[in-house]
């Protein structure tokens, strides 16, 4: 069944989806017919977190997301987080606190952390660390036994506040 | 596809393809859809629908649209107004599954692990259903009749849910492996109306359906001193008796029977003792 041709608006850019079938996900659109490799597929059933994407900014799982019914969003991925080149604050603090190891996990994480960092009140203190380990239940990192992704966090949240002030 | 704007626009659809896929947060349709294990040749998407979206209060029943999600189910006013339901959204998947998944999925699909089921049914909760062919009510008891079983027609869909506002304490209790992505092994809601003087015990994931634990309910409710606020440890140990007797557990991948009716127990006892402390030894 064709999903006929429809447009999605992904990272500020409208996006023709010429001949799709109804029952593709955002994320497998994202992948193979958009170029957008960024957000990647392990699961397929909301577990792993490795496909988290925002949708009208809300952090989702794109494999279950109907890529057709998301045709009048606003879809941010990986790649949308650093549209010049140069690393966004989460991704930097990544880097900075060696919270990447094979990497897989890593867009998705950085996608999660990125929502947070946005929900955060602006009263310039700390996200807690219950808030944290919450915010990023829903992905799984199998290789850093997240230490230094929570290390990351906290440089990506001070970074964030020194760009607001 | 149809992306409904109204619920009008959403029920004439459905009568126009009695067979189409009704999606709304995905989170539990999307999974078989992936694996290739759903068919389907119109699919009509509801989470775009107003009169779904959010919920309202007429007096003292609670409106609760289908389109609800659980991370709404935790903002604002809702936790203060309807505790164990935030509670058990707040136990729901990851904070990605509680942006997509709503309400009426968690009842469409009626799981028995459903996380709202409990608390709906300790709440004598109320589907409203919804087709081109008018509205109907249904007890949330007369509307999940078995596992992933329930009494929605072809061509209906669940418009919302009605709940009272209780003044008492609530409480949602669930047992799995961690506590985030967790299908619940047992789960407990006990909400308590003080006007009333009554206790309600609603269970998950020890039946095949959300069941309330009647005789457990009405031995509380002569056990607590409600002047007081209190309950004897002997009543808090014979309600947790109570209250396993109620479940009739199965065997399955995530765990026995014997642990699930010896969990709900210890659940039974947790809730009761955090809605009455008094009398605590
Ligand atoms: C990783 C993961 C973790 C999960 N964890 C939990 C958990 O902890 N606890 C829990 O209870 N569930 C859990 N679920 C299951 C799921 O998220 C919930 O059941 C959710 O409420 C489904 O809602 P939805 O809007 O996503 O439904 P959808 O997937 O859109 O639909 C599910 C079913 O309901 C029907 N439907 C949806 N809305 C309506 C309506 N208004 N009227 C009639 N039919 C309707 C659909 O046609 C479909 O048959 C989990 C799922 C995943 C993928």
């Amino acid at each position: 069944m064709s999903a006929g041709p429809y447009v999605l608006r992904v990272n500020g850019n409208d996006h023709e989806v010429p001949d799709a079938h109804l029952g593709e996900s955002l994320l497998w659109v994202l992948r193979e017919r958009l170029g957008l490799p960024g957000s990647k597929n392990a699961c397929e059933e909301g577990e792993c977190g490795s496909c988290s994407v925002q949708v009208d900014g809300e952090l989702v799982c794109s494999c279950l997301v109907l890529a057709a019914a998301g045709v009048g969003r606003e879809v941010t991925t990986i790649e949308g987080l650093a549209p010049d080149g140069e690393l966004a604050d989460v991704q930097r603090a990544f880097v900075e606190a060696g919270a990447v190891q094979c990497g897989f996990c890593t867009p998705g994480l950085i996608m999660a952390v990125d929502t947070l960092l946005d929900d955060l009140p602006d009263d310039g203190s700390d996200p807690d660390d219950l808030i944290v380990r919450e915010a990023i239940s829903g992905n799984l990192c199998r290789c850093t036994g997240y230490g230094r992704i929570l290390e990351a966090v906290s440089i990506a949240a001070d970074l964030r506040r020194e760009n607001r002030t | 596809m149809t992306i409904a704007r109204t619920l009008d626009d959403a029920c004439v659809a459905l009568a126009e393809h009695p067979d189409a896929l009704l999606l709304a947060g995905g989170t539990d349709l999307m999974v078989g859809v992936n694996r290739g294990q759903v068919g389907f040749d119109h699919v009509v998407v509801i989470d775009r629908v107003d009169e779904l979206r959010g919920w309202r209060r007429e007096g003292d029943e609670l409106v609760l649209g289908a389109g609800l999600t659980y991370a709404e189910m935790g903002r604002g006013e809702l936790p203060v107004l309807l505790p164990a339901l935030a509670q058990a959204a707040r136990t729901v998947g990851s904070p990605q599954i509680r942006n997509a998944g709503t309400l009426g999925g968690n009842l469409a699909t009626s799981s028995p692990a459903g996380d709202t089921l409990p608390v709906l049914v300790a709440l004598d909760a109320t589907v409203v259903l919804r087709s081109s062919h008018g509205t109907r009510k249904l007890a949330l008891d007369r509307f999940v009749t078995g596992v992933k079983q329930n009494a929605l027609e072809p061509e209906e869909l669940i418009e919302a849910v009605r709940v009272p506002v209780l003044d008492g304490p609530q409480e949602f209790l669930k047992v799995g492996t961690r506590n985030a992505m967790v299908i619940s092994v047992a789960s407990l809601a006990l909400v308590v109306d003080r006007a009333g003087r009554s206790v309600r015990v609603g269970l998950g994931s020890v039946a095949p359906v959300p069941v309330r634990a009647v005789e457990a309910e009405a031995f509380v409710d002569g056990a607590i001193d409600w002047d007081t606020g209190s309950a004897p440890e002997a009543a808090v140990d014979r309600f947790a008796g109570l209250v396993a007797e109620a479940a009739r557990p199965i065997d399955d991948q995530r765990g026995t029977a014997t642990y699930r009716s010896h969990a709900i127990g210890v659940l039974a006892r947790r809730a009761l003792r955090r809605a009455f402390p008094g009398g605590a030894p």
